[in-house]
This record gives structure tokens, C-alpha cells and sequence, in this order.
């Protein structure tokens, strides 16, 4: 039995795998990073207005003494090194565009399920172009 | 304090965002493929590569970025910030082509199409989430809805 996959798809070798899972990772640590730092700033409030009224060491203290920050910069700090990582096996041409345009759509899901923002058509048609666009563009 | 449409300051914030982004991970690439390839039995390797030129000159820029990227967060929607701030990648094979005077392929040329394309979509909107403010803050402005 074939199915109608891609190309790529198609030929999945232990390495296809392997470059899914390590594209896999990149994307889910980067979207739970994100999810859980935009959550973090959202509890502060307005940096600039924080600033404004207690200087940069308040701001910076502000976002410090957040245990949500550290939370999200944990799996930041996750995708970076997974990126680093796929980077040393995969071609740069396939890493960079894939993590980058997948995050994108994830952390449009993500927004939507765990942050309640308003993702209207407008932000879903947004993400979705961005996506192809930046796959585009890198590739 | 909503803002639904964004003051100069916090565009040329969003700017920042968008151009440190993809030059930090170019420098970032630059540093990672002039090393060999680092494998999980020795994820040590990768602590070292942090301090090579390119690498530490990437992650530098990326630190501003962070900072710039974390204050646009305390004031727009996380599913406005990203998609804006895709607009860099743009900028940066704009600065390619006619600086560098590196060709660009129809692809690659469609891909700047459609980000700017999703940048115009998303701009247009609100670039935070309304939502119901606790009573004791001061009176709030009119929060403009499209």
C-alpha cells in the first residue's frame, strides 16, 4: 500500500527519523519556552511602564523574581541547545526554515489553547503565510 | 495598560526584535558549521562552541534581542509579536541581495512575498487581547476594537 506522501516522506530512513524527532524537539521546547515567557510578561505588565516608574533595575528585578520567567528561559534554553545540536547533523537549510516556520504555527495553537489571546482569521492567515513565507525564504 | 495601537518607541522595539533575530542566528550558523559535528557522546562540545568568535559574537546579539523581544511581550500578544517580527527575515535577504549582491531565487523571492503579506495581515490588527482590567487600576483609555 502507498500513501500520497511528500518525497521526503517517503523515503524514511533511521536518519528521517532522527531528523524528525531532532526538528520535533526544537519546535515543542521552543513553543512551551515561548508559551510560558509571553504568560510571565503578560503577569508583570508593561515593562516600559515599569521602567519608567522604578528605572532598569526595577524592571529587570520585576522580571527576575518571576518563577514563570525562569520556567519559560528553561525550555528556551532547551530549544537553543537541541537547534545547536540538529545543526551539527542536519543541513542548515532544512533545520533553520523547518523549526522556524513549524514554531510559528505551534505558537499560534499554543496562544490560542493556553494564553487565551484572540487569534481571529486575520492572526491565523498571518501565521500561516508567515510559516510558507519563512519556509520559502530559508530553504 | 492596553495598547491597541502601538507608540513609535515600542515600532522601533518591534524593529529590533525582528532584524537581531535572524542576524544573531546567522552568526550563530556561520560559527556552527566551521566546527565539527558535535554528537551526543560528547555534548560537551557544544559548552565549547560557545566561546568561539562567531558563536559568542551571535550569542551576544541574541541577549539584546531577548531583552528587546521580552519588553515587546509585556505589551502585545505573543501570536502578534512572532509573526510581525518575521518581517526581519525579510529585511535581512533584502540586505543580501542589494548589499551582498547575492542572487535570490522566484522561492526564495515568493517566501518575502508571503511574510510580508502575513506582516500586513497581522499589523492591521489589535496587538493585544482585550481583556476585563482589575477595578482598581486607573481609568482605563478607550481601548480602540476593528
Amino acid at each position: 500500500m502507498t500513501l500520497p506522501l511528500p518525497a521526503a516522506l517517503n523515503q524514511v530512513t533511521p536518519s528521517a527519523w532522527a531528523a524528525a524527532a531532532m526538528i520535533a524537539t526544537v519546535v515543542l521546547a521552543s513553543t512551551t519556552g515561548e508559551v510560558l515567557t509571553a504568560a510571565a510578561m503578560k503577569s508583570i505588565g508593561d515593562l516600559d511602564e515599569i521602567r519608567a516608574r522604578a528605572g532598569m533595575k526595577g524592571a529587570i528585578k520585576a522580571v527576575v523574581t518571576c518563577p514563570l520567567f525562569f520556567a519559560g528561559v528553561f525550555f528556551l534554553a532547551v530549544a537553543f541547545f537541541a537547534l545547536l545540536f540538529a545543526l551539527s547533523h542536519l543541513n542548515l537549510s532544512l533545520v533553520a526554515p523547518a523549526a522556524a516556520s513549524l514554531t510559528l504555527v505551534t505558537n499560534a495553537i499554543a496562544g490560542k489553547l493556553f494564553l487565551k489571546e484572540n487569534v481571529d482569521r486575520r492572526r491565523w492567515a498571518a501565521a500561516v503565510l508567515v510559516c510558507v513565507g519563512v519556509y520559502l525564504l530559508a530553504h | 495598560m492596553a495598547h491597541s495601537s502601538l507608540s513609535a518607541r515600542q515600532y522601533l522595539i518591534l524593529a529590533f526584535v525582528s532584524i537581531s533575530a535572524p542576524l544573531g542566528d546567522t552568526l550563530l550558523a556561520r560559527g556552527m558549521t566551521h566546527m565539527p559535528a558535535v554528537t551526543l557522546a560528547h555534548p560537551f562540545a557544544l559548552v565549547a562552541a560557545v566561546f568561539t568568535p562567531w558563536i559568542a559574537a551571535g550569542i551576544a546579539l541574541l541577549i539584546a534581542f531577548f531583552a528587546s523581544y521580552l519588553t515587546a511581550l509585556s505589551w502585545a500578544d505573543l501570536t502578534f509579536v512572532l509573526p510581525a517580527t518575521a518581517l526581519g527575515n525579510v529585511m535581512v535577504a533584502l540586505l543580501s541581495r542589494f548589499w551582498l549582491h547575492e542572487v535570490i531565487s522566484p522561492e526564495r523571492w515568493a517566501g518575502i512575498v508571503l511574510i510580508t503579506l502575513g506582516v500586513g495581515f497581522v499589523a492591521q490588527g489589535p496587538s493585544l487581547t482585550e481583556r476585563a482590567q482589575p477595578a482598581e487600576e486607573e481609568p482605563m483609555k478607550e481601548v480602540a476594537t476593528r
